[in-house]
């Protein structure tokens, strides 16, 4: 009864492959409605529950505390907070960015929820927890109804 | 067998199967979620843990999507599991909501089953090639069809069956989805309809093959003194049994398949079911291709190895026969969102038993059913066997 | 309750619309790349196929000659005691005719791809591989084949390394 170990890595073999898949990801019934907005109005939507009185953003179908459909959609500021934030220096491949990028998680104002996204005009050195921001949209023709349709979050007095 | 309590089904959810849903992943857990617990008249708070099953996350392109259907599901804030078994999910996680009410661990479990196959291009076909060897058989330009064909081509070899009697079963499948609101394919066809579609992996053609599909799936389960409060006709499931064969499929005989027969011995022995022919009232083995049937009313020990076209030629599984298979169109009628398709057939067990079934219901009032579901590198059987 | 039921959740839509962008959405592809350890026993395996020759493990307590060689019996749950060289020929267990390729894009010319038992190895013990130099209609089960070699130079250590398997009479 032996077990064999190889002990040169050099005799170790690799084999290489690939996953060459493409995906398509469908918005769904409330991402439609809220990226639609976006595009069109430079709104942004949330979907209210009654029951739990909260106002879902991203908005979605059903509120997942309390089950029931959710079918009141109502605008909400473009306002919010930076509730923790940080200073990327390397991209998603693992490479150098070029100048470092602020990521934030933003809560919008009176909702439940808010978004992951980027900060503008503004140096990384001065960005706060607390800071008070405001989203900034690309201009009407080049948003397409995603979530770049929003630049970046910029500082507000 | 120490059980602690017995467990029953008290609600049942379904969406539409179709090769494309606009709904996202969780939107459609939602969707049969919330129509489970509609159908047992209850709530989320009513709930104490969830199991949710869902095959390869490389179908809806969301790693972790256990993770990520977790809200549809019902699970915020919950005890919550997901089971993976390949094709074999739809019916493990059944027996997986089970144990864990069974255990006396939990008086209420919701098992949710969903797949959005669509969000993979060119094909889900292709997605379907990582699961194999990456030395062995890959770099053959190997496509999932293969295997299924390969099997089949055994089975036929070493039984002597005829295509024509395997068509016979895509066509009474197809034909029992006309009955089923969510099917996906449901068809009157011949067997020379089946013979002259097109050829993909001799000997398997178009109309042998279940199509891919998004849809959800759920059903609740309770224990014994809370099932009797919340419905006056709960479905018990008495039996429950699973195992898996070696991944080297090369090195097996693919003629039968051994795993779905431990799987089934260890149901019906906790069911204590001695004849499965005799005490078996409808059945519902996976479906994906219409050889599979037969493969699996043999393994599911329904008939002699070999015997099933027999069986399925003389008329005995169709729906007023003697022993009705797949009333519920099978996934060649209803469609084949993986995890989906295997819960949708204890939904289908759930409604016969109940004589909810509507235009599907087999007649005679049937009092035992199974459901069967198999998975993976032809390796994964699951059984689970219910009583009304 | 199924008879309570009214409607089934669901918005269909169809495929062209998702490619044609007639329905939102968000498209991705995941830069993937896998260098797989083929492991103790595969790299030998590998090596072996460069210089033309298929190699087994035996286990001793089942006495079973397995190829994929493994390092451990899965049956008896202990490692596998020698390697064993089988012979390129064997016969047909199974075998199928793909007019799909992986991508499932139709092919014009099928591929037929068999389940071989390789001779040397234990009953039943076989590899999956392609067949050359034969027509579908002439493939039979249980039918003697022999492995079709990529010349010394071409051979990388694959599994391609053996081009396909042609029939041989019987000796």
């Amino acid at each position: 009864m032996s077990l064999e170990r190889i002990t040169d890595p050099r005799e170790i073999e690799h084999w290489t492959g690939h996953m060459e898949t493409d995906y398509v990801y469908t918005l769904g019934i409330a991402g439609e409605i809220f990226f639609r907005e976006i595009k069109e109005n430079a709104k942004i939507m949330g979907a209210k529950c009654k029951k739990c009185n909260l106002i879902y953003v991203p908005p979605r179908l059903f509120c997942e505390r309390c089950f029931e459909k959710l079918n009141e959609w109502v605008e909400v500021s473009k306002r919010g907070m930076v509730h923790t934030y940080t200073v990327a220096y390397i991209d998603v491949d693992g490479s150098k960015l070029k100048e470092p990028i602020v990521w934030a998680m933003i809560r919008i104002d009176d909702v439940h929820g808010g978004f992951v996204h980027k900060l503008g005009e503004v140096n990384s050195q001065d960005v706060k927890i607390g800071m008070r921001v405001e989203a900034v949209f690309e201009d009407k023709e080049k948003r397409v109804g995603s979530i770049l349709d929003i630049k970046y979050f910029k500082p507000v007095g | 067998m120490f059980v602690k309590k017995r467990v029953a089904v008290v609600g049942a959810g379904l969406t539409l199967f179709r090769r494309n849903l606009k709904e996202t992943g969780r939107e459609l857990a939602y969707e049969a979620t919330k129509m489970a617990l509609d159908s047992a008249g209850l709530n989320l708070k009513d709930i104490d843990c969830v199991t949710l099953g869902s095959a390869p996350d490389a179908f809806d392109g969301i790693h972790m999507k256990g993770e990520n259907l977790v809200d549809g599901a019902g699970a915020w804030r919950k005890p919550y599991s997901r089971v993976f078994v390949g094709g074999g999910t739809g019916v493990f996680v059944a027996n997986a909501g089970w144990w864990h009410v069974a255990s006396g661990l939990f008086d209420t479990c919701l098992v949710v089953a969903e797949e959005k196959m669509s969000s993979c291009f060119p094909h889900p076909q292709y997605a379907f090639t990582t699961i194999f060897d990456p030395i062995m058989d890959r770099p053959l330009g190997i496509n999932l069809v293969w295997i299924f064909a390969l099997e089949m081509h055994r089975y036929m070899h070493v039984h002597g069956i005829k295509k024509e009697q395997i068509a016979l079963v895509s066509v009474k499948n197809k034909g029992n989805a006309l009955n089923h609101p969510c099917a996906q394919l449901p068809a009157k066809i011949t067997v020379e309809d089946v013979l002259n579609s097109e050829v993909m992996v001799w000997p398997v053609q178009r109309l042998d093959v279940s199509p891919t599909s998004d849809g959800a799936a759920a059903i609740v389960l309770a224990s014994e003194d809370v099932a009797k409060k919340v419905t006056n006709n709960p479905v018990w499931i008495d039996g429950v049994g699973w195992c898996i064969d070696s991944t080297y499929w090369t090195n097996r005989d693919l003629y039968y398949p051994k795993y779905v027969e431990c799987a089934a011995r260890m149901a019906y022995k906790m069911a204590g079911i001695k004849n499965p022919r005799k005490e078996i009232d409808v059945a519902e083995p996976y479906d994906p291709f219409d050889y599979k049937e037969l493969h699996h009313m043999e393994g599911l020990l329904l008939c002699k190895k070999g015997e099933a076209p027999k069986l399925t030629e003389e008329g005995v599984t169709q729906r007023d026969g003697d022993l009705p298979v797949n009333p519920s169109g099978g996934l060649l009628g209803v469609g084949n969102p993986i995890a989906a398709a295997g819960l949708m057939k204890v939904c289908e067990i759930f409604w016969q038993l109940r004589g909810e079934a509507g235009k599907r219901q087999v007649p005679g009032d049937p009092r035992t059913g199974v459901a069967q579901a198999w998975g993976d590198l032809m390796q994964y059987g699951s059984v689970t066997v219910m009583r009304s | 309750m199924s008879a309570k039921i009214r409607e089934y959740p669901g918005e269909e839509i169809k495929t062209r619309d998702l490619m044609e962008g007639r329905v939102p959405v968000v498209r991705w592809r995941p830069e993937a790349k896998y260098a797989w350890a083929a492991g103790v026993a595969m790299s030998r395996f590998l090596k072996e196929l460069k210089m033309g020759r298929i190699i087994a493990r035996r286990c001793r307590k089942c006495g079973r000659i397995v190829v994929p060689p493994r390092m451990f019996c899965e049956w008896c749950f202990r490692p596998t005691d020698e390697w064993v060289y089988v012979k390129d020929t064997g016969i047909i267990n199974t075998y199928s005719v793909s007019y799909l390729a992986a991508d499932a894009t139709r092919l014009k010319e099928p591929i037929i791809v068999a389940v071989i038992e390789l001779d040397g190895a234990s009953k039943g013990i076989g590899i999956l591989h392609v067949l050359g130099e034969v027509k579908p209609d002439d493939v039979k089960f249980g039918m003697r084949v022999k492995a079709v070699w990529e010349p010394p130079g071409k051979r990388t250590g694959a599994i391609t390394d053996i081009k396909y398997f042609k029939p041989v009479q019987e000796a």
